[in-house]
């Protein structure tokens, strides 16, 4: 049986990351060929960094990816809180409902609906460029904001309410509340939230195809649009290199959320400590009496 | 702390937005938008020219004080004419210069969709080849000026196939290469292969010459490892595929990295297609995109692009340059004889016109019944539905056996 279970994770592993290992290893591949490995070479590397159209688009990936998951956490983290907060049952479970829309919609119904709001909105106001960076940031903030909300919301759940009381009670300002306690508690939701915002906006194709203006392209449209001939081995170079820059992120956002487990940890066994202590001094003043 | 990262996190994000935004404000840079197939303009990668680059400096030298701006090419892909089409249909979004293939053109003249060039401002038009001016579906040129052809051969590997086998279609339908011919896939060109094989007229709108192809690819499927397109270079380029129809350039590119590969044009026929500049309507600045339609014609930047894909250039300026057939002839002894064949063995070739729409329905209907009908595949949703089936047995399982034990307590 244990050894049953070792080959069955191994198995997973290996289908999750072998075409990875194969991406990478073909990257380093003397020649474009993808059958044989014709030897170790950086060629492709130096390549990608010469092919501007290549960097062009990730660039504008970079950009677009960072100011949509920047502007979905600002948003998701709002509407997270808002909703915890809501008094009304049925509207607050109704609204968390309506904000997973996004999510479980198809991106080719999300796509197409956003280019006809857009296109019908562009020819009323009679803007000449209908589609552009912006239109695309809007889609991008949309499909982002549920996984945000699905990562901050339960942060929020979670959390102490007599934290926020009890600063108030100490003169805190009810913003300055929020901003000195409620946002360091859910903080690892919002950092969970961003990233996965950013991962999802990196990659999209989908929606991004269909919003897309003519001045800001994409890089998985670039790489779309390269299939009709081949797609070059530089572009195994960049996937290597973004593979390797987002375990980064990822290894980092989980150090630091570990941390935070080790200090909730320390914040618990205090608690359990000083009731501890309040319940032997019940007891004894109980005796006393 | 944290409060700080959020912060500098949103002072990031709108420095990256105003970054991004360069040029606009000043009022002085005009944006040609330039939408064109992918990999089909020399980019400046692999020590090539920019051609982009190079315009936005001549225009900077030679037009710049004439018109008070300088201009910004931005340059945008597709991946097929369909996307291309698709795109501006929707109105959305504007571009100046598009370069469609042939039948696209004859589609986008007929709804209306370009504009009229003026040859005032295209003198290099003269350089075009008379051959490949004034065709089908742009009778006189008055929307369109081509910019690289090419057509499809049948790409073979001289390790496997032999000499005697080649010269038609016939040895895409050869027997003893089962399991080792790779056929396009996508309904227009794979008919395409039959109806040449098969003597028909590519543009026919007869039902019974259309079932007559599906018959003859039914014939060829157990025969075809697999329906692929731009898988085709890897399968060449490693052997894994001894024959394959594709364009005379990209034979080139798969050459490069496999010296066994042959290639022939059939003697039945074959397919030939044109892509041409063209001015769509939505199009903003028509005299820049001109001029920049008029630069490509030039000498310097027709020779790097046609290095740059290896598709024929209707250029003569391009053939006519030494340098450019001297690479041409490194790449591949005859590739410039495959490029530009001499008059006494011209290629017979036709053009794919766009097809009406019951005969459009008629060829993807048979194309459906060629890809569905698979011997092989059975196995394939009986797998899927025993997994399917265990899925809602052990749920079910689940279900009951929770039920019994609530009813326990």
């Amino acid at each position: 049986m244990k050894y049953i279970s070792k080959i069955y994770v191994a198995l997973v592993f290996m289908i999750l990351y072998i075409p990875i290992l194969v991406l990478m290893l073909f990257s380093f591949n003397a020649t474009s060929n993808t059958g044989a490995f014709n030897g170790f070479s950086l060629y492709w590397y130096r390549e990608l960094f010469r092919s501007p159209e290549v960097f062009d688009a990730l660039k504008n990936s970079l950009i677009l990816a960072i100011s949509a998951s920047c502007i979905a956490t600002v948003i998701g983290t709002a509407a997270a809180v808002g909703i915890v907060k809501m008094k009304n049952r049925v509207f607050r479970s109704s609204l968390t409902a309506v904000t997973n829309v996004p999510m479980m919609n198809p991106d080719i119904v999300t796509g197409i609906s956003m280019m006809l709001l857009f296109v019908a909105i562009g020819t009323f106001i009679g803007l000449s460029d209908k589609l552009s960076f912006w239109t695309l940031l809007i889609s991008h903030v949309t499909f982002c904001l549920p996984y945000v909300i699905l990562s901050v919301l339960p942060r929020v759940k979670a959390m102490d309410k007599s934290l926020p009381e009890a600063a108030m009670d100490l003169g805190c300002t009810p913003v300055r509340s929020f901003f000195k306690v409620e946002l360091p508690v859910i903080m690892p939701g919002i950092i969970t939230g961003l990233i996965m915002a950013f991962t999802m906006s990196l990659d999209d194709f989908v929606i991004s195809y269909f919003t897309s203006g003519n001045d800001f392209q994409t890089l998985p449209l670039l790489i779309y649009s390269m299939t009709k001939k081949e797609v070059k081995p530089d572009i195994y170079a960049l996937s290597t290199l973004m593979i390797i820059a987002i375990t980064i992120l990822l290894l980092l956002s989980n150090f630091s959320g570990s941390k935070d487990e080790i200090d909730r940890k320390r914040h618990q066994r205090m608690i359990r400590k000083a009731e501890k202590k309040s319940a032997v001094h019940t007891q004894n003043t109980g005796k006393e009496s | 702390m944290k409060n700080r990262f959020v912060l500098a996190l949103i002072f990031c994000c709108v420095l990256l937005l105003s970054s991004c935004n360069r040029g606009s404000g000043t009022g002085k840079t005009v944006t040609l938008n330039v939408y064109n197939w992918g990999e089909y303009i020399s980019d400046g990668s692999e020590g090539c020219l920019d051609v982009n680059e190079m315009f936005e400096e001549y225009f900077e030298e030679n037009y710049a004080e004439k018109y008070g701006f300088s201009v910004e090419v931005n340059y945008t892909t597709y991946a097929s004419n369909e996307d291309m089409y698709n795109k501006l249909r929707s109105g959305a979004a504007t571009y100046d210069v598009i370069i469609p293939s042939d039948y696209m053109i004859q589609r986008l003249i007929n709804e209306d969709l370009l504009l009229p060039l003026n040859y005032d401002n295209i003198p290099n038009y003269e350089h075009i080849d008379p051959d490949y001016k004034n065709l089908y579906y742009d009778p006189d040129n008055t929307y369109s000026i081509p910019y690289m052809y090419g057509w499809v051969g049948l790409i073979y590997n001289s390790n496997v196939v032999s000499e005697e086998d080649i010269g038609s279609w016939d040895l895409m339908w050869n027997e003893s290469y089962r399991g080792k011919i790779l056929q396009f896939n996508n309904p227009r060109d794979a008919f395409g292969t039959a109806m040449y094989s098969l003597g028909i007229d590519v543009n026919t709108t007869d039902h019974e010459e259309w079932q007559a192809a599906l018959d003859l690819l039914q014939k060829q499927k157990p025969l075809v490892q697999s329906y692929v397109m731009d898988e085709i270079y890897n399968k060449m380029k490693n052997g894994s595929a001894s024959i394959a129809a594709y364009y005379t350039g990209d034979f080139l590119t798969m050459y490069e990295s496999n010296d066994a590969l042959g290639f022939y044009y059939p003697k039945e026929g074959t397919n030939v297609y044109v892509d041409a500049f063209c001015i769509p309507t939505c199009a903003r600045n028509k005299e820049i995109a001109e001029l920049y339609i008029n630069f490509l014609c030039s000498e310097e930047p027709a020779v790097a692009n046609a290095e740059y894909t290896y598709y024929g250039s209707p250029n003569l300026l391009v053939r006519e340059n030494e340098e450019y057939i001297e690479v041409l002839s490194e790449v591949h002894p005859d590739a410039v004889s495959l490029l530009y064949p001499a008059e006494e063995d011209k290629v017979t070739a036709t053009y794919y016109h766009a097809l009406d729409d019951t005969t459009q329905v008629l060829e993807n209907d048979l194309w459906a019944q060629l890809k569905i009908e698979s011997t092989q595949s059975t196995w394939i949703p009986i797998t899927a539905w025993t997994i399917v089936g265990t899925l809602i047995v052990f749920l079910g399982f689940g279900i009951i056996r929770n039920k019994i034990r609530e009813s326990k307590y």
